[in-house]
């Protein structure tokens, strides 16, 4: 995706400037009631017609999942999960799968080109194409495993929230095709207090673990489920129950940079200290003539 | 003069010094923000990233040979542990104070082990972030460890090599035997007496 002019930046990757932040621009988020939806993939066809992607023909493996993982060309799939509860009836759980846009986005911290990821003042959080190396940190700094490296021209790829569309104050194109109404879009506060109204009914419902998915561990997501099972995250095709950013990642991403640097030029300096305090070691007259005596030594022998 | 090292040796010893500083500089770029500057150096960063792992594969290969050329001359002996105990005086240089040493002194054996043992970790961990190729060998989890490793082994080596770099000019007369092979006799009977000792008895 490109850079937008209409959004300011909260966030650019390997850079340390000031954000603006002097204009007024709501966080934004995307709802995703799970027990609204019926898996037609409306959703993603939409987001492949908005984005202009066609991603490969795959086989069929017996199960729903088209394609089976998220590509560089998929960036929304939905995954279908048979899950039998403990009263033995069967429930078909379908999630809508694709980036969170994390408020502490793990991809961004650990991506080493200056602004090749970048978060929106409204959360969204965004690939920059044109400045992105394919090295592939990101998708280790991811806790949702969302972004993929293309094959054909070595960039990262994943949802971008329609940042294009938001930019102009559209919906995203998956909110704008779901036909039950499974996809929300608007200011976060919004969607929150949506979800807490349906999340009150499913409760009425028997659903009494019903809750919504904005984990805290990567400080809230603009991205948010609604769970039927919201004690149980996992069980909606490897929803990460407790998503972080890995601590590998958080050393070799925080402490480690300064801590790496200072030491490489400390011991620098120190080899210049000890060249005026303790001076080079020069070979003496000395010890050239002691050689010869040594050499001559053999001759004899 | 006192010959130490033939022309293939060191060739080998520049080739793989020149793989390292070109790892250096690029690896060094895509860790810290401040440095990535030095991209440009490989022609933007997609280059550095495509470029930096062969880089490694050379390294590899050179490195190996030149460990197969030298391993043997740099087995830990006893003066070596008596060295060690008088680092005091081996920085304060005085050498009279010091056992006499063979071909190579601890620091010496000590910078070849520690420059062995990292490049193996460096390219095991190298090869398993090396996604272009390698990807699906390996899971996310372990790429974020061989990242962390990958990371934590190049500071070393390089914090390795600025002290093997600054013995090399410390020590006077040392970079003529990398540079032109030879060395005098004063500088073996200095440094590596029991070395000269024994190509005095023509061994
Ligand atoms: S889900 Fe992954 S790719 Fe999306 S913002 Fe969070 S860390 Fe980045
Ligand atoms: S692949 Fe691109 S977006 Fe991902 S970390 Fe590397 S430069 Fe950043």
């Amino acid at each position: 995706m490109t850079d937008l002019q209409s959004l300011d930046l909260r966030r650019r990757s390997a850079s340390e400037d000031t954000p603006p932040s002097i204009r007024h621009q709501p966080e934004v988020a995307k709802l995703i009631d799970v027990s609204r939806c019926i898996g037609c993939k409306a959703c993603q066809s939409a987001c492949m017609e908005w984005n202009d992607l066609r991603p490969e023909m795959e086989e069929f493996v017996g199960a729903y999942e088209n394609p089976h993982d998220l590509n560089p060309a998929a960036w929304t799939i939905m995954r279908f999960t048979e899950w039998e509860d403990e009263a033995g009836n069967l429930e078909w759980l379908i999630r809508k799968d694709g980036c969170m846009h994390c408020s502490d986005p793990g991809c961004l911290k650990a991506c080493p080109s200056p602004g090749a990821i970048v978060q929106y003042a409204n959360g969204i959080v965004d690939f920059i194409s044109e400045n992105c190396i394919g090295c592939g940190y990101c998708v280790k700094g991811c806790p949702f495993n969302i972004p993929r490296i293309s094959q054909a021209d070595h960039k990262a790829y994943k949802c971008t929230l329609c940042s294009d569309r938001v930019a102009v104050g559209q919906e995203p194109a998956c909110a704008k095709a779901c036909p039950t109404g499974a996809i929300l879009f608007g200011a976060k506060e919004d969607m929150t207090a949506w979800a807490s109204e349906r999340i009150d009914d499913l409760r009425e419902r028997g659903f009494d673990k019903a809750g919504l998915y904005d984990p805290p561990e990567v400080g809230g997501t603009h991205v948010m489920y609604v769970l039927h099972h919201a004690d149980r995250p996992s069980l909606y095709a490897g929803l990460p129950d407790k998503p972080r950013i890995s601590p590998f990642v958080q050393i070799w991403k925080s402490a480690m940079k300064p801590i790496a640097l200072a030491g490489l030029a400390f011991t620098a300096m120190a080899g210049f200290v000890h060249w005026v305090v303790a001076g080079p070691n020069e070979v003496q007259p000395e010890d050239e003539a002691k050689a010869q005596d040594i050499l001559k030594h053999k001759d004899r022998t | 003069m006192v010959a130490r090292y033939t022309t293939a040796q060191r060739i080998n010893h520049w080739i793989t010094a020149l793989c390292l500083i070109l790892l250096a500089l690029s690896g060094m770029s895509l860790f810290h923000p401040g440095l990535f500057f030095l991209t440009a150096l490989f022609g933007g960063g997609p280059a550095t990233r495509a470029i930096h792992p062969w880089f490694g594969t050379v390294l590899l290969l050179s490195f190996g040979i030149l460990f197969v050329r030298f391993f043997h001359h740099n087995l830990w002996r006893r003066e070596d542990t008596a060295w060690v105990g008088r680092i005091g005086d081996v920085i304060s240089n005085h050498e009279e104070n010091l056992p006499e040493i063979g071909r190579y002194n601890a620091g010496q054996k000590l910078v070849f082990w520690l420059m062995s043992l990292l490049i193996l970790v460096l390219f095991v961990s190298g090869v398993v972030i090396w996604d272009q190729y390698f990807f699906n060998l390996t899971t996310i989890p372990a790429k974020r460890v061989a990242v962390l490793a990958h990371s934590l082994a190049a500071v070393a080596i390089i914090g390795v090599w600025i002290i093997h770099v600054y013995a090399a000019i410390w020590v006077r007369g040392t970079m003529h035997g990398m540079m032109r092979g030879s060395v005098t006799p004063g500088w073996t009977f200095r440094h590596h007496r029991k070395w000269l000792r024994e190509l005095a008895r023509g061994r």
